[in-house]
């Protein structure tokens, strides 16, 4: 078995062992979970070093298994292989996704299904960035919907329940659009197959009403995951109900599905229609910009505001991917998705430890936390600073890079509106810092709440490393995707 | 030593992290580390500034690159010129001055450590901002010296006051940086590098389109606009002085509000390439000198009066940048660079004076109120004389610092009437609030005999530095007496600045200065003049001047709260509206679903029902029909064949009618024979429901 299969596998194995466990023994239960997802977390680190000096280079598949035959008849295959834009997807989900059984340590009831849902959240995140076939590919899309939906169902807040169901249903909703769109591929090429790089070659020489027609339907399928204005309402409700871990998955890796299936998918194989709907693209990704902040700026709830922000920050991700001929903007796109999943998982994860001591989130009830929290309130507003931009830590990088990419490619008032994002961004989040963690200090109310603990900080500390390093020195991230993305450009420009 | 300038922002990095990281429990060693850090950068940038002038000024420049994607390289790098050398001198001399200062005014604060950190990090990044040799390099710094600022003066943050002052002043610089942020883009996606010398030869050359250089140049001023608190951004400065003393002395006076001019001096070329632009900035800098200057005369917190001042000596000196701007697009010569970059200079030591001797009488007295003050000249000497040196300095005093480079500005306009006018108006009110504020402050009568009495000099980890400050606030100008070796060919951009002496201007701008003094020790020293009398005289100018002219009020009005409403609205819309619209299809199709349910209940297995009871009362009907008579029988077959002789006689083919009205017929006839057996019909009907 190849590296790919067994970071599919590993947690698969660990999902077993878990539910093989007696329920009783919560300990057991963590630690399986923690080991099982640690493996792949080291898996993915060394991948990613192993891919930047062995494999950077040129933009072919590396690691490919297969394609073996799976469904013979159907022409379906077991094909995986990664590049420059799936491995770092895989590193961050790697990484993620160990910080997040980490941080679920204290979920109490159900923990042995809670874990056993986890892992196999982690088997579905990591064979969508590794799946070359399109049926595996729809196999591991849909997969992550099942724990997902229990997840929130089951452990979330309040609302779980209208949340989870509105986060299942609309997300198979897109998925019809996808599958439509997968059988229109597989009908036309000939001979009938679903190898996702053979379909980027000939998906280019069908009809351009039918490529308008798959494209629209594949970013229906991909904007709704994003997600893109205005079909983002699913997910303030499922980061709000969600427990912590769950939301740090959501913001960390899920979101960024949507993305990164449109660059390994839709935008590659449909150069023609994605021109022609280019501008378009980028209008929504600047509503979702704008109409983001602005929507986090009038929150009361922390942890809306931070998912508002999320809507907010992949807007950035859509105008970069509407800047198509511009290697600036797609990079950008890349490191957006990269620095979103690490600074907006920090920030669901600090939310989530002062809910955990709180028991509530929401931000009028608070203040002048700062004298009391000191280390917590220094990390807090570390990350807040790398949400709105500070130069020095990733957010900066990735929201430079599609700024002037997009500036020298697509129309400029509208690039120029988009900056707008950057006061907004520093508004609502220093708002939030401000309210929370500034001014008079409530003694009585809350004196007896407790700084960050060390698993806490163990937490976030990775997350504050990676940040600073790709906004001080981006030139490894860079230097990793720059020949798939220089590919992909290629193949967009046909 | 040059080779090694990127030491010295990195020296106060290397303070931050063993502060953060190693020091913050013990305050002495912290703070003792920090000071040792901003110290050899001093010597250093000393060292450095001689070897420039060694150099003859020839700029020395090292980087490499950070990355490039596609093929817009990013570098970090160091550029030491004439002006990057001056600009660490003062930077490293006022943040000596100002850490060793604090060592007394932030004794016995609980955050104290913590001080000396961001202090470091401050100094880390307007280092930074000072030697990059790139714009995309001094933005990074830029924003880092915007995040310490708002660190560094919301510091107190349990005060709502300095927190609010915290998050206004990075906002509010934040929306300048829009500006600047567009103009970076101009620059880069136009010129397709980032590197200062490229940049300019691009535009020099005439490879970029004059349209462009002028909205580049302007949106870059914008970001000037912004941290060098501008009209109409000004408003966030006089807020910020909410932050301890030393920080005002530190950031919003001498250094990072001086950013604001660095950028357009270092991006002179830029601006020479747009005369349009450079008017734009001249326009924009003597507007904030004049309303800055008019708000200074009425305040009457100490610090807040130095602070507008700070803004418009800042208008000052970007008017004179752009005067130069534009002179030099026309092709004429003009002294407006060195006058605003010397002005800069002097600005930095005075001001930081003036804030550090401002701290020492709020450390005093314990309030900001000068009105509350009065005769502490005699309790607080050093912190006194030093406070008169540094106002007689901003004053124009002649032979002071500010004599000199102000002259420079006003030799700036004279080809420009108006703004020679304002210029020199703009003096004369300077002369006057500082010298009110030092009337107030020193001399008469104590004011408030209690404060009085508690008040006494500052210890000499104070008072040093305002001795050394006060010095230079002296000398400092020297460099720029005409036919004075090199300085002002030195920080001189471009071809040599004819240094000759032009005694008009000197006399006007002389006793310009002395007449503001002179009037001010009328009103406030001899009370020979009533204050009060001329408030009521100038009537709403007063009233307009001491509420800020109310540009706080009608940024409330025009931007704040619509911009919060907005945000509501939207919020309102997506949960209603966009959301509305998911739950609305969600709804629908539960509605549909229903309707379905019903359509599937009545309509479609009602069929199937139906069906069902239609045979089962067919058959209820039918059994009339068993009666069990066999005349019955016979009655009911004779009938049949005569029915179907009639029918075949008379041609009626219409079968079902006939079948119809035969059976029914039969059923009647059948029930009329049954109704003879009443007990047989019961059975029967038992055994039907069955």
């Amino acid at each position: 078995m190849g590296i790919l299969s067994s970071l599919i596998f590993i947690p698969l194995l660990g999902m077993i062992v878990v539910m093989l466990l007696p329920k009783d023994n919560k300990w057991a239960i963590r630690w399986t979970a923690t080991v099982f997802s640690g493996i792949p977390m080291i898996q993915t680190a060394w991948l990613t070093w192993d891919y930047f000096f062995n494999y950077s280079g040129s933009a072919a598949m590396a690691y490919m298994e297969g394609p073996f035959a799976w469904v013979p008849s159907l022409n379906i295959e077991y094909f995986l292989g990664v590049d420059g834009i799936s491995v770092p997807m895989l590193f961050l989900t790697g990484l993620l996704s160990c910080i997040s059984i980490v941080a679920s340590f204290n979920i109490q009831t159900r923990v042995k299904e809670y874990f056993a849902f986890f892992l196999l959240l982690e088997v579905g995140m990591m064979g969508v960035f590794v799946s070359l076939d399109f049926f595996l590919f729809y196999v591991f899309w849909e997969i992550m919907l099942v724990p997902m939906y229990f997840l929130i169902g089951i452990w979330g807040g309040p609302r779980k329940e209208y949340a989870a169901i509105k986060f299942f249903l609309y997300t198979l909703f897109g998925s019809i659009f996808m599958l439509v769109s997968i059988l229109i591929l597989y009908f036309t090429a000939e001979p009938h197959t679903l190898n996702i790089l053979t379909l980027i070659q000939s998906g280019s020489t069908l009809p351009y009403t039918l490529q308008m027609v798959c494209f629209i339907f594949f970013f229906i399928a991909f904007a709704i995951k994003v997600p893109v204005w205005p079909f983002h309402t699913w997910l303030p409700d499922a980061h709000v109900e969600a427990p912590t871990a769950v939301s740090v998955i959501l913001a960390g890796v899920l979101l960024k599905m949507g993305t990164y299936a449109m660059l390994r998918i839709s935008w590659p194989m449909f150069p023609e229609a994605l021109r022609s709907l280019s501008f378009w693209i980028a209008v929504l990704g600047v509503i979702g910009i704008i109409y983001g902040a602005l929507v986090s700026l009038a929150q009361k709830d922390l942890k809306k505001l931070v998912a508002y922000s999320s809507v907010s920050h992949m807007g950035f991700c859509m105008l970069a991917l509407a800047a198509v001929s511009s290697a600036q903007a797609i990079a950008g796109c890349m490191f957006q998705m990269i620095s979103h999943g690490l600074i907006t998982g920090a920030l669901f994860l600090l939310v989530g430890v002062l809910y955990d001591r709180a028991h509530t989130r929401e931000i009028a009830v608070f203040g002048g936390l700062g004298s009391k929290l000191p280390v917590y309130t220094g990390i807090m507003v570390f990350f807040s600073m790398a949400a709105l931009g500070l130069p020095g830590m990733s957010g900066f990088i990735s929201e430079f890079m599609i700024f002037i990419g997009a500036f020298g490619t697509l129309n400029k008032v509208l690039v120029g509106i988009s900056v707008l994002g950057v006061v907004l961004g520093a508004t609502y989040m220093l708002r939030m810092v401000q309210r929370v963690f500034l001014g008079p200090f409530d003694m009585a109310k809350w004196g007896g709440l407790t700084d960050i603990n060390l698993r806490e900080i163990i937490m976030v500390v990775p997350l504050m490393i990676l940040t600073i390093w790709v906004g001080v020195y981006p030139k490894p991230l860079n230097e990793l995707m720059s020949a798939t993305l220089d590919n992909l450009i290629n193949l967009m420009a046909r | 030593m040059t080779e090694l300038a990127y030491l010295i922002p990195l020296l106060q990095l290397l303070s931050f992290v063993m502060i953060v990281f190693f020091l913050r429990w013990k305050e002495k060693l912290a703070s003792g580390f920090a000071i040792s850090m901003i110290l050899t950068a001093w010597v250093m940038s000393i060292w450095i500034l001689i070897e420039t002038l060694a150099r003859n000024g020839a700029p020395y420049e090292v980087f490499f690159y950070l990355t490039s994607f596609a093929s817009i390289n990013f570098e970090i790098g160091i550029l030491v010129d004439p002006l990057t050398a001056i600009m660490l001198i003062v930077v490293t001399t006022v943040g000596s001055c100002v850490q060793i200062y604090s060592l007394g005014y932030m004794h016995n604060d609980p955050r104290f450590s913590r001080f000396y950190a961001y202090l470091s990090l401050f100094l880390f990044s307007m280092l930074g901002l000072v030697l990059a040799n790139n714009f995309f390099m001094i933005f990074i710094f830029w924003e880092l010296v915007g995040l310490t600022s708002y660190l560094l003066i919301g510091f107190w943050f349990e005060k709502k006051v300095a927190a609010d002052a915290g998050k206004k002043a990075f906002i509010t610089t934040r929306i300048g940086d829009l500006g600047f942020i567009v103009g970076l883009l101009l620059i880069g996606v136009y010129a397709g590098t980032f590197n200062y010398a490229e940049v300019f030869d691009k535009v020099g050359s005439g490879m970029i389109p004059a349209g462009v250089v002028t909205a580049a140049a302007i949106f870059l001023f914008c970001g000037a606009v912004g941290k060098s608190a501008q009209f109409p951004l000004h408003v966030w400065l006089p807020d910020a002085m909410e932050g301890p003393t030393p920080v005002s002395a530190l950031i919003h006076a001498a250094t990072m509000v001086a950013a604001g001019v660095y950028l357009v001096a270092r991006s002179m070329n830029v601006f020479v390439g747009s005369a349009d632009a450079s008017m734009v900035v001249a326009i924009i800098g003597i507007t904030t000198s004049l309303l800055a200057a008019s708000i200074a005369l009425t305040q009457n917190d100490i610090k807040r009066v130095l602070a507008y001042s700070t803004v418009s000596q800042l208008g000052y000196m970007i008017m004179a940048l752009g005067l130069y701007g534009y002179d030099t697009a026309l092709g004429h010569h003009s002294p407006g660079y060195y006058a605003g970059t010397f002005h800069l200079m002097t600005h930095a030591f005075f001001k930081g004076l003036l804030f550090l001797g401002a701290g020492s009488v709020i450390h005093a007295v314990h309030t900001n109120d000068i009105q509350e003050m009065g005769g502490l000249l005699k309790k607080m000497p050093k912190t006194g004389w030093t406070f008169l040196i540094a106002s007689a300095s901003i004053a124009g005093f002649p032979l002071t610092a500010g004599f000199f480079s102000k002259d420079e500005i006003v030799a700036t306009t004279l080809n420009h009437p108006v703004f020679y006018v304002l210029t020199v108006l703009i003096a004369f009110m300077t002369a006057f609030y500082m010298w009110r504020l030092c009337f107030l402050t020193f001399f008469g009568k104590p004011r408030d005999e209690h404060r009085y009495e508690h008040a006494h000099e500052s210890p000499n980890v104070m008072t040093y530095p305002l001795i050394f400050l006060s010095v230079l606030a002296v000398v400092a100008g020297w460099v720029g007496i005409p036919g004075f070796p090199g300085i002002s060919e030195f920080v001189y951009h471009g071809e040599p600045y004819h240094t000759h002496v032009d005694w008009v201007n000197i006399c006007v701008a002389t006793l310009v200065g002395l007449s503001g003094i002179f009037l001010a020790w009328l009103v406030y020293y001899r009370k020979a003049i009533s204050a009060d009398k001329l408030a009521a005289m100038a009537g709403p100018l007063y009233k307009g001047s001491l509420n800020k002219w109310y540009f706080d009020e009608i940024y409330q009005v025009i931007l704040i709260r619509p911009v919060m409403a907005i945000a509501r609205f939207m919020w309102s819309f997506d949960a209603k509206v966009v959301d509305g619209a998911v739950n609305g299809a969600g709804s629908l199709t539960m509605l549909w679903s229903d309707l379905k349910m019903w359509f599937d209940k009545w309509i479609i297995d009602g069929a199937v029902n139906g069906a069902g009871w239609l045979v089962r009362q067919g058959g209820n009907l039918l059994k009339f029909v068993q009666t069990g008579a066999v005349q019955f029988y016979a009655l009911f077959v004779l009938t049949g064949i005569v029915a179907l002789g009639f029918a075949k006689i008379s041609g009626i083919t219409w079968w079902p009618v006939l079948l119809l009205v035969f059976v029914t017929g039969a059923i009647m006839f059948g029930a009329l024979v049954r109704r003879g057996t009443p007990a047989e019909e019961t059975a029967d009907a038992v055994e039907g429901e069955n």
